[in-house]
């Protein structure tokens, strides 16, 4: 009954949409696991990144000038915002936290409608991922979703690079299983801890950037990714990047492949209206429940940086 | 907490008692028929993911206020403008607020139908007339009725149904169909299926504000339908749109949808919706000075074509305008205001307008097609009419007392 080339596709879906999430994680986490920050406004500079992209590239012509533009953006609004409040926010607790930075969401929203106004952007895929690429046996994917995962697999490299063989990332390593300790060696921890949250903000706008071409960009953009980028977060484990990276892909494959087949399934189980009744809903609540299973059997998560 | 000075004398309070029943007996022997100004409570949605359209709507009933000099039917206007934030909690206190507090004459606005629910009862059972210009749910055209409830859009499930017997006219038997699961998607469904004849191949039912929809475009994509059925709620449209495009569909299964295009989020889908079709009463391209006056006027002020939110919007105005100065301004005369609202002989822009028994207007659905104009801008032209002065199907239901 099911088409093999059907599940390959929708496998690719599901492989696509986790490094989305893993783009948009990877930043999270750190700042989470290194600076004990919980930051509600991190997909505010997915928002960003998008917006500044999508205006220079119409502007310019060339997607790759936008991309730089809004990379370059958000790495310098995540500093200022690290170096004025962001920095006083470190010894306050998690309740303060969520408030200040629910309420810089409302700034960037309103500050981006009063910029762009509240009618979302259009920004074109760059003409040579535009179309769809043969892969075998007639099956056929959009090119740019392709180059979607290969970005996805490709900063997850560098990451992998950047904290396991370089000092700074040494120092991320330290900073996440054991912060107090680093700042008693004596390491600038103030420097480090601006690094990273520019580098998170980087992160996250890249992954605006690279979405906004099949996404509406708007200025709520960013917050509907983050309620499953906190689940992520959890099922990986807080502060571990290896483990967000593994995390976004087992969410992003059963929330696709659970879209795509579970309907289907339930088909010649139940009736029609339980499936058409119930379906959705069941889909959408699968990802939680991996969570609640992931929660009970290993609370620090599949991979916590506490741990070591 | 006490009520006056101990201070004053006793005399002096009096003769200021004396002075205040003297000012409220004048202003009460004023005649009831002297009203100067129309007080309107418009309640929009301004901040949050609905936005986009709420501005639209609300810039298009500036326009047509404007046009008329901030005077409807000869009497000035006093406007607060109230942002709902698409939240039901919000628009309920400021609907009370309007009613109690600001006494207002109308609420006017109101995008969202879960927005509508929550409001329609505080303000029609305080005899306040609520004329909104978009939100359409079915109990309001049905068992809900009420006399002061006045809408210049539709029934939501006019338009779906219109698609359905456009697509089987059409010859388009086998479809997919991809709603958002939740109420208004239901209705539209099941207002597509009350005018399709075909075979529904697949059911799709997406969650509300989705991101990625590559799972449900590969499952319509490999049933083979004729075409695809789609309503997408809010601002998240474009994201569907964009990926069925770059899934290479849109010349393979045509891409046919109600409340999901249009020249709200046109920009930003670009060139791939060209061809789309859809369901409206107004187009852009609608053949009557009227609209010809509307839309060259809010291009000059906005500097964007008009959505149907703007027409639907300013349509609402000079219903306003046409009633008001039908009664000579007397808009304390409730029932006879009712009345002349009912009758009001405005031109609407979309063409031919009149209410039904239940308030909700009696009118023709076109199918559109999105099209690029010699300028290079997208519009939705008209096409052919698919139903022909229709009425929603609820309006039986409604008994007005």
């Amino acid at each position: 009954m099911l088409d093999p080339g059907l599940i390959f596709i929708q496998t690719l879906n599901g492989l696509q949409f986790g490094m989305m999430l893993f783009l948009f994680t990877a930043g999270l986490t750190l700042v989470l696991g290194v600076m004990n920050l919980v930051n509600l406004a991190h997909g505010s500079f997915f928002m960003i990144g998008a917006f500044v992209a999508a205006d220079v590239s119409q502007r310019s012509g060339s997607f790759t000038i936008g991309a730089l533009a809004g990379l370059l953006a958000s790495f310098l609004i995540g500093i200022a915002l690290e170096l004025t409040v962001v920095r006083r926010l470190y010894t306050r607790n998690h309740l303060d936290q969520v408030l200040v930075t629910f309420g810089l969401i409302l700034v960037f929203h309103e500050s981006a409608r009063i910029v762009w106004g509240s009618a979302p952007l259009y920004i074109a895929i760059p003409p040579i991922l535009d179309g769809a690429t043969d892969l075998f046996d007639g099956l056929s994917y959009p090119t740019y979703r392709l180059f979607l995962i290969a970005l996805g697999l490709v900063v997850a490299g560098g990451l992998y690079f950047l904290i396991a063989k370089t000092k700074i990332g040494m120092l991320i390593r330290a900073g996440s299983s054991n912060r107090e300790l680093v700042e008693i060696l004596g390491i600038d921890v103030r420097f480090l801890f601006t690094f990273i949250f520019g580098l998170g903000a980087v992160l996250a706008a890249l992954g605006g950037i690279a979405m906004a071409p099949i996404l509406s960009v708007e200025a709520s953009m960013g917050d509907s990714v983050l309620i499953l980028a906190l689940v992520v977060i959890v099922i990986g484990g807080v502060g571990s990047v290896r483990g967000s990276f593994v995390a976004a892909v087992i969410v992003g494959m059963v929330d696709t492949l659970g879209r795509a087949f579970l309907p289907i399934m339930l088909a010649g189980v139940v009736s029609d209206s339980v499936v058409s009744n119930y379906g959705p809903g069941l889909v959408s609540t699968l990802v939680y429940l991996i969570m609640v299973i992931v929660l009970l059997t290993k609370p620090e998560g599949l991979f916590s940086a506490r741990k070591g | 907490m006490k009520t006056g000075s101990p201070q004053i004398p006793n005399s002096k309070r009096a003769a200021g008692l004396v002075l205040a029943a003297a000012v409220a007996l004048v202003s009460l022997g004023v005649p009831a028929n002297a009203a100067d100004k129309l007080k309107i409570g418009y309640i929009g949605t301004f901040s949050g993911p609905g936005a986009a359209f709420g501005q639209n709507m609300a810039d298009g009933f500036m326009l047509g206020l404007e046009e008329l000099g901030g005077k409807l039917g000869g009497l000035e206007v006093e406007l607060s403008k109230n942002d709902d934030q698409w939240k039901p909690d919000v628009a309920k206190q400021i609907a009370e607020k309007l009613v109690t507090r600001d006494h207002v004459d109308i609420v006017a606005g109101v995008y969202f139908s879960n927005i509508l629910v929550s409001i329609y009862r505080t303000v029609v059972d305080s005899n306040t007339l609520l004329i909104t210009s978009n939100a359409g749910p079915s109990p309001q055209a049905g068992k809900e009725c009420s006399p002061y409830f006045f809408t210049t859009s539709w029934q939501s499930d006019q338009l779906s149904k219109a698609l359905g017997k456009y697509m089987s006219d059409h010859g388009l038997n086998r479809v997919a169909t991809v709603v958002s699961n939740y109420q208004a998607g239901v209705d539209a469904l099941n207002g597509f299926k009350s005018g399709f004849k075909g075979t529904i191949v697949a059911e799709i039912m997406p969650a509300v504000g989705q991101l990625d929809y590559s799972a449900e475009i590969a499952r319509v994509s490999s049933q083979k339908p004729d075409a695809i059925f789609a309503f997408i709620a809010g601002g998240l449209s474009v994201n569907f749109v964009k990926q069925y495009a770059q899934a290479g569909l849109m010349k393979k299964i045509p891409f046919h949808s109600i409340f999901t295009i249009s020249a709200t989020n046109l920009p930003a889908i670009g060139e791939v919706a060209i061809g789309t079709k859809s369901i409206n009463a107004w187009t852009i391209d609608a053949d009557n000075p009227e609209n010809k006056k509307f839309v060259e006027n809010f291009r000059k002020k906005y500097k964007r074509d008009p959505s149907i939110d703007s027409a639907n919007a300013y349509d609402s105005v000079f219903l306003i305008d046409q009633a008001v100065r039908d009664i000579n301004g007397k808009i304390e005369d409730k029932q006879a205001f009712i009345r002349a609202l009912e009758q009001a002989k405005f031109k609407s822009i979309r063409g031919t307008f009149k209410f039904n028994n239940n308030h909700f207007p009696i009118q023709t659905f076109y199918q559109t097609a999105v099209t690029k104009a010699s300028d290079g801008h997208l519009y939705d032209a008209r096409g052919e009419a698919v139903l022909v002065d229709d009425m929603d199907a609820y309006h039986d239901q409604c008994k007005m007392n």
